[in-house]
């Protein structure tokens, strides 16, 4: 099985042996990160540059370590301090970025479609860092390669996704990988928060948390995005927090004792997560972000390693 | 994927059969311990896949007959290689070398030695780990063509071949049985 695509854009174009290519792929390269050098000649004088529109902690630090232990040269562009705040367009921009040849662009952008869009233009390889309320895909990949290295498999897992669905590119994108995998998916949250396309997805609806992290074997809590919302979609933070915040009391007696509880960040601690929860034994938040790096190491190397003339 | 059916390939030549194949590994257990003064400090690194189970054999072999339990380690150095996105989907089996190589005298092993390329690789993968006293190598066959300043330590046999010939090592690990071929490409 090769890797044969110029980009990577979404969970929804990729199939199921693509998708394990991608975590094996990762797996495999986590080793570097407990070397004491950590840095493999693999991507010397290739070039990557990240092109984010929008704020990022972790996909953006992740990507550029991941470069880096790759030998890349990572080369950091966002909106502010640009000549976007002089009005350039952005296509415009990703132009004359394309022109100075890099191998691989990362965007993250607040519109859906972004990265597609890119590349439609570029010569170059894309990846898509999030593009508004569309998916994720390294996201999703490394909520894949967590809950393998926890659980061991991904046949017949039950996954329940809660929260704030509607605004959730993770959401998306997790539910295509889970079920191209042979995983159960269940939504849950308030319904001005649940989308009505999620039943196409293949996923099943709840509109209670107890009655969804009953019976599963990960927890995947989603961060209430209130910066993206513009109606007034639930009553106030903390009638959400009352109903929709995982809590060790909920946990105790709803949950299972070896379910995994994970969060794609950042955390509003106290809304959706208490911070017992958040930083409890059956946490794996912090894991997710060590993967993070594996997962964009992996991909990276997949798209710069392409052999020349594969593919589309 | 673009590349062209290969043509499959008959085989030309058996080379050293089961009986052959562990005289040699037999006698380069000895060689290592000969040329080091036993197995103190020593360590093995296999290169994947084959040169793994060679270098567990060879440890193997060394308990025998010396009594000294060495480590043994896999390398993958797809990560080094100098032709990556010309060969394809580069394929990550991961390296695993479980102990310091720092003060040892790590003994590479592999199954077929060709261009030297895969060495070269293998070098710097070894010293990006730390500082080994020496790096040694040992390979099952070397069949010549060197493109790199690079000879083996040890050797199983070796094997004057032409360039559109390979040599197959067959291992039981693998391959359910123990042998050594040279194939040439089917005639259209």
């Amino acid at each position: 099985m090769g890797w044969t695509r110029k980009d990577l854009l979404s969970m929804r174009e990729l199939d199921a042996a693509e998708i394990t290519l991608l975590v094996d792929t990762a797996a495999s390269l986590q080793e570097i990160a407990s070397r004491d050098i950590k840095k493999v000649p693999a991507l010397r004088g290739k070039t990557v540059v990240n092109l984010f529109y929008e704020a990022s902690t972790r996909t953006r630090t992740s990507f550029e370590i991941a470069g880096k232990w790759l030998s890349a040269d990572v080369i950091n562009f966002s909106a502010s301090g640009s000549s976007t705040s002089k009005g350039e367009s952005f296509i415009d921009t990703a132009k004359n970025i394309a022109a100075m040849s890099p191998d691989v662009v990362v965007v993250r952008h607040s519109s859906a479609g972004a990265a597609d869009l890119l590349a439609r233009t570029l010569p170059c390889a894309i990846v898509n860092a999030g593009d508004g309320a569309h998916e994720h895909p390294t996201q999703a990949l490394l909520d894949l390669l967590t809950i393998r290295e926890k659980k061991g498999h991904f046949e017949g897992l039950h996954v329940a996704i809660i929260g704030d669905v509607a605004h959730s590119r993770v959401a998306r994108s997790d539910i295509h990988g889970m079920r191209k995998l042979g995983m159960t998916v269940t939504v849950a949250g308030p319904p001005t928060l649940i989308p009505p396309f999620v039943q196409e997805l293949g996923a099943k609806v709840s509109y209670r948390l107890e009655d969804a992290i009953g019976d599963v074997d990960v927890i995947m809590m989603l961060r209430l995005q209130q910066e993206r919302m513009t109606a007034g979609l639930i009553p106030s933070t903390r009638e959400y927090a009352r109903f929709w915040g995982l809590t060790l009391d909920k946990l105790a007696r709803h949950a299972r004792p070896d379910v995994l509880i994970m969060h794609p960040g950042p955390v509003n601690r106290g809304i959706e997560l208490s911070p017992e929860v958040a930083d409890g034994p059956y946490s794996v938040i912090l894991d997710q972000v060590s993967r993070g790096v594996a997962v964009r190491m992996g991909v990276l190397l997949l798209l710069a390693g392409r052999r020349e003339g594969d593919g589309a | 994927m673009s590349s062209p059916v290969p043509r499959r390939p008959r085989e030309k030549a058996q080379v050293l059969d089961e009986t052959a194949l562990d005289r040699a590994l037999t006698r380069i257990a000895h060689e290592i311990l000969e040329k080091n003064g036993g197995a103190k400090d020593l360590a093995f690194v296999g290169l994947r896949t084959r040169g793994v189970s060679l270098a567990h054999r060879l440890a193997a072999k060394i308990a025998q007959i010396d009594g000294t339990a060495l480590p043994v380690g896999t390398l993958d150095i797809t990560l080094y290689r100098d032709d990556l996105g010309m060969r394809g989907t580069p394929v990550i089996r991961g390296t695993d070398i479980p102990f310091s190589i720092k003060d040892k005298t790590v003994v590479l092993v592999d199954d077929v030695l060709f261009t030297g390329r895969t060495i070269r690789a293998a070098l710097d993968a070894i010293i990006d780990l730390g500082r080994p006293t020496a790096i040694q190598l040992a390979c099952l066959v070397d069949r010549g063509h060197r493109e790199l300043p690079i000879r083996p330590d040890y050797v199983g046999k070796n094997l004057p071949t032409s360039r559109r010939e390979t040599v197959a090592v067959r291992l039981r690990e693998h391959d359910g049985e123990d042998r050594v071929v040279i194939e040439e490409p089917e005639e259209a």
